[in-house]
């Protein structure tokens, strides 16, 4: 494998199972604007996980869909922060602007790295996440008193330090002004491990494409 | 033997699958063109990487060249050294007399929270600044949705990228 393609698979498989789940509130979010706003959401994150298999399939001599649907589920490299299906709000909202902080200082750090076309993906969807970084800052502004969401994010706070390799992780503190959990509380939230929650996601997002192994023709 | 100004004059009749008052073009999301030995080459970047118009796009690309007698060659190329600013004069000019209102311009920054809601924006319609930012997204990824104070009509707002 190469050095750069565990990196992209990992930032690939958070954004197409975060996409994946942000897409379960197409029609049923509280207000029109919010259906819209996840519905493009999710369309984005998947768009971003596609250039970046894509750019992993090349080194790894396979294409962006195999990498997409045909691995098993522990081989994922997808943090459980992403995997959690969360149909609340003040959760769902909890987890967009704790993803959106990590996702920024990672993506940050993929800017300034070496690699030309690595740093170049990074740049173009850094310039699409900003719309998601402001969608959740507004609702974290709206949000940041109440009792449901701060409780909310205080439980994903540990999964959201957990998305980022430790040298990162004191900069997402430094952001989101939050202390850096302890590692009882890292427990089980690290990527590698899994929640159960991923194989039944798994389950879903892949059966089209085992129903129909050769590849559908549409 | 097919010129390049002959592959661009083609490629300048396809309309954008979504807004199709523009072509491909006037959008700016083709980034260079290539003959060489009966051969095209095409560079195409995506306005977003999810946009679900891109195959549609390319196809119609390898329709349209393949008319010509030539074999084409679609790549597409996503990263940071195109934005909305390659949209062309002609292409924002089209954009706002079908009722979207052009992108700003880039910055070296991404675009701030308080940008999209002050009161810059000109409205398509009657070209009033009096607008406000009721939705970051849109019918499609691209897109806001805005509304004119002035002449109280919700119009969209091509996104800066």
């Amino acid at each position: 494998m190469s050095e750069r393609a565990p990196r992209l698979l990992e930032l690939a498989d958070d954004e197409l199972v975060l996409g994946w789940h942000e897409s379960e509130w197409t029609g049923i979010a509280p207000t029109l604007e919010e259906d819209v706003a996840f519905s493009s959401i999710a369309q984005n994150e998947i768009g971003h996980a596609r250039a970046a298999y894509e750019l992993a399939a090349a080194d790894l001599g396979t294409d962006a869909d195999a990498l997409a649907f045909d691995r098993r589920p522990e081989e994922y490299r997808c943090a459980p922060l992403v995997e959690l299906r969360l149909l609340d709000w003040a959760h769902a909202i909890a987890r967009r602007w704790l993803y959106e902080e990590a996702d920024a200082v990672r993506i940050a750090a993929l800017k300034a790295d070496t690699d030309p076309e690595l740093a170049g993906l990074a740049a173009k969807i850094d310039r699409e996440e900003a719309y998601h970084r402001m969608h959740a800052a507004m609702w974290h502004e709206r949000l940041r008193h109440e009792p449901r969401f701060r409780e909310a994010v205080e439980e994903l706070w540990p999964y959201a330090v957990a998305l980022l390799p430790q040298e990162l992780r004191p900069e997402l503190a430094a952001r989101t002004g939050l202390a850096l959990p302890s590692d009882t509380l890292l427990q089980g939230k690290e990527r590698g491990e899994h929640t159960p929650q991923l194989a039944e996601l798994w389950d879903e997002m892949t059966s089209v494409r085992r129903s129909a192994p050769a590849g559908a023709r549409w | 033997m097919v010129s390049v100004e002959q592959v661009w004059a083609a490629l300048d009749e396809i309309p954008d699958p979504e807004i199709p008052v523009v072509s491909l073009v006037d959008l700016g999301v083709i980034r260079s063109v290539d003959v060489q030995n009966g051969h095209v080459y095409v560079e195409l970047t995506p306005t977003f990487l999810g946009c679900p118009a891109l195959e549609t796009m390319k196809a119609a690309m390898e329709r349209k060249l393949s008319g010509l007698g030539v074999e084409p060659e679609v790549r597409v190329v996503s990263d940071d050294a195109w934005s909305t600013d390659r949209i062309t004069p002609a292409g924002r000019e089209k954009l706002r007399a079908a009722g979207f209102a052009p992108p700003a311009p880039r910055e070296a920054s991404t675009p701030k929270l308080l940008q999209l809601q002050s009161t810059v924006f000109r409205c398509p319609y009657c070209g009033s600044t009096e607008t406000r930012l009721e939705n970051i997204f849109g019918p499609t990824p691209c897109r806001s949705v805005r509304y004119c104070e002035s002449c109280r009509q919700p119009f969209e707002q091509m996104k800066t990228l």
